[in-house]
């Protein structure tokens, strides 16, 4: 059992603070660590794997401080989102190598299990250079597992495989934390934080927007006000039955159409048809105008 | 082998760049052949073959291949990572990679160069073993150099070009301060030292030339020890 801890953790590039005073505790289970493009996210997973100094702040497993102390690895294991493991390698002699850089008694076994949790046997001997992006992923992975780390970081883990992979590496990831391991992955995709993870660590402009349970933290971002850009056969006569309702707190007449605030999403859209319905109204066009993922951290941070 | 070693090893013969370390010392050695061939390897000849092309170029560019290669790519495409997550002091990476980066200079250029010696003249004068010396210790700076331009800069080739090409070629070609911090002529120094050759003459006396290597080495060594220590790797955002 071990804990990631991050205390007041900044860092800055020149005058671009790209992580901003963040502190968190990550313990066992499955923590997906979430925000946007950008956010910091992989500047946090460089300073968690000692790979990066921070500016300001200490980043800490179980009480020892990672930056400059490589002994701490014996303890993490880190795939990084970058593509690249030594392509001229087969998967087998990668992973045995990792295995011998951390003097286990016997890395060829220790290859094989890590190979075999990750169902890389197979194609095991052939050249990493010849691997889909998912066998490169999962090798990474058994890469990282070989020393049976306490601590597992994945940068983007997800990125770029297909729906299969995903499966798998979700289930695997889940088999991680079900053992006592403590599991970090860091995404931008609402969908797999949510799959996965039991606990969230929300970053947005490199400060720390939320953090706790999914479940709290999608309510929040589902109760949002959501605007809606709307084109009708009559915006004017529309706004006025829209404005009558709860659900709505705002409309707004413009050039090309309706701007609408709506408080309840649930009941804004199911109300929406029948008022049209009702004044007769043809409905051109409906969209939300702020649902990227963006927008709804940029919410969360404000809240 | 060492794990660090052996990665290493099979990441810099498994590129395309070997090429590069195989055709330096072939070109070296046929143009030994050449000369023994067609009568025209006496010792001036010999001396200022492997003085030009051995010490000049061949050790150089060779040194140059191998110590920024070593390790060079690997930070700039963020391998080294998966050397960096290992309980490993990480100078003992920057060290291993550094030796591999000699081993290689060895055996394609300070082997060759003595080869190219006993082709031209045997053992006479020392001229052979001599200049595999010069190389060698030549070799051992110039590595240690170019792996702690390769730790510091992503533009350590052009870097050790710079140096090796304009500095030690041109520059010291004229000023003879510049001859003064060129490792090349530190190497015809050491060289001058181990052959009785009169045709070899270097502007810089062995008891400048020798500590200057060995500082040369230290630091080098040393700092790419204590950059990767320090190294930051920074992430996609």
């Amino acid at each position: 059992m071990s804990v990631l801890e991050l205390r007041d953790v900044s860092r800055w590039y020149g005058n671009v603070v790209a992580v901003n005073g963040v502190s968190m505790t990550i313990g066992p289970g499955v923590t997906g660590l979430l925000g946007p493009n950008g956010a910091g996210k992989s500047t946090l997973i460089h300073m968690m794997g000692g790979f990066l100094a921070p500016s300001g702040g200490q980043v800490g497993i179980d009480g020892q401080r990672i930056w400059k102390n490589p002994s701490v690895y014996r303890n993490i294991g880190l795939v990084p989102e970058r593509e690249s493991a030594y392509e001229f390698l087969t998967g087998r002699q990668f992973v045995r190598s990792m295995a011998k850089l951390h003097k286990l008694s016997d890395p060829g076994a220790a290859a094989d299990r890590a190979l075999g949790m990750v169902e890389m046997l197979p194609p095991a001997d052939r050249a990493i250079g010849t691997y889909s992006k998912g066998m490169r992923q999962r090798v990474k992975m058994a890469s990282a597992l070989v020393h049976d780390p306490a601590v597992l970081l994945l940068d983007e883990p997800f990125n770029g495989m297909d729906p299969r992979q995903r499966l798998q590496l979700m289930e695997l990831i889940r088999k991680m934390a079900a053992e006592g391991r403590t599991v970090l992955f860091s995404s931008h995709i609402l969908e797999e934080v949510e799959r996965l993870a039991n606990h969230i660590e929300v970053i947005v402009a490199g400060r720390h927007a939320a953090s706790g349970d999914f479940r709290a933290i999608r309510r929040l971002m589902t109760d949002r006000p959501h605007m809606f850009a709307i084109r009708s056969s009559d915006d004017r006569r529309l706004a006025a039955a829209l404005i009558a309702d709860d659900s709505t707190r705002g409309v707004e007449l413009t050039a090309a159409g309706l701007e609408v605030e709506a408080v309840d999403f649930r009941r804004f859209t199911q109300l929406l048809p029948q008022v049209a319905r009702g004044a007769d109204i043809r409905l051109w066009e409906v969209s939300p105008a702020d649902e990227s993922l963006e927008s709804v951290f940029s919410y969360l941070v404000s809240s | 082998m060492n794990t660090i070693a052996y990665i290493t090893f099979r990441g810099m013969l498994g590129r395309r760049r070997a090429l590069l370390l195989f055709i330096l010392p072939a070109v070296l050695l046929l143009l030994s052949i050449g000369l023994r061939v067609t009568g025209n390897a006496d010792l001036d000849t010999a001396a200022a073959l492997l003085t030009q092309f051995g010490l000049g170029a061949l050790l150089p560019l060779l040194a140059l291949l191998a110590g920024t290669g070593v390790i060079g790519p690997e930070i700039d495409d963020g391998q080294i990572m998966y050397l960096m997550t290992k309980p490993i002091a990480r100078p003992i990476i920057s060290t291993t990679k550094y030796l591999v980066a000699v081993a290689l200079v060895v055996g394609f250029g300070v082997v060759p160069i003595f080869v190219s010696g006993l082709i031209m003249n045997g053992l006479t004068a020392g001229l052979a073993s001599g200049f595999a010396l010069g190389a060698l210790v030549g070799g051992i700076a110039y590595c240690a150099l170019f792996v702690a331009l390769a730790v510091m800069s992503r533009f350590a080739v052009t870097i050790g070009l710079i140096y090796a090409l304009v500095w030690e070629n041109l520059i010291g070609r004229y000023a003879s301060g510049a001859r003064t911090l060129s490792v090349r002529q530190w190497a015809i120094s050491v060289t001058d030292l181990g052959t009785n050759a009169t045709s070899v003459t270097s502007e810089v006396h062995g008891s400048t030339a020798v500590p200057l290597l060995i500082v040369l080495t230290v630091l080098g060594v040393a700092v790419a020890g204590w950059k990767l220590r320090t190294l930051s790797i920074t992430g996609s955002d």
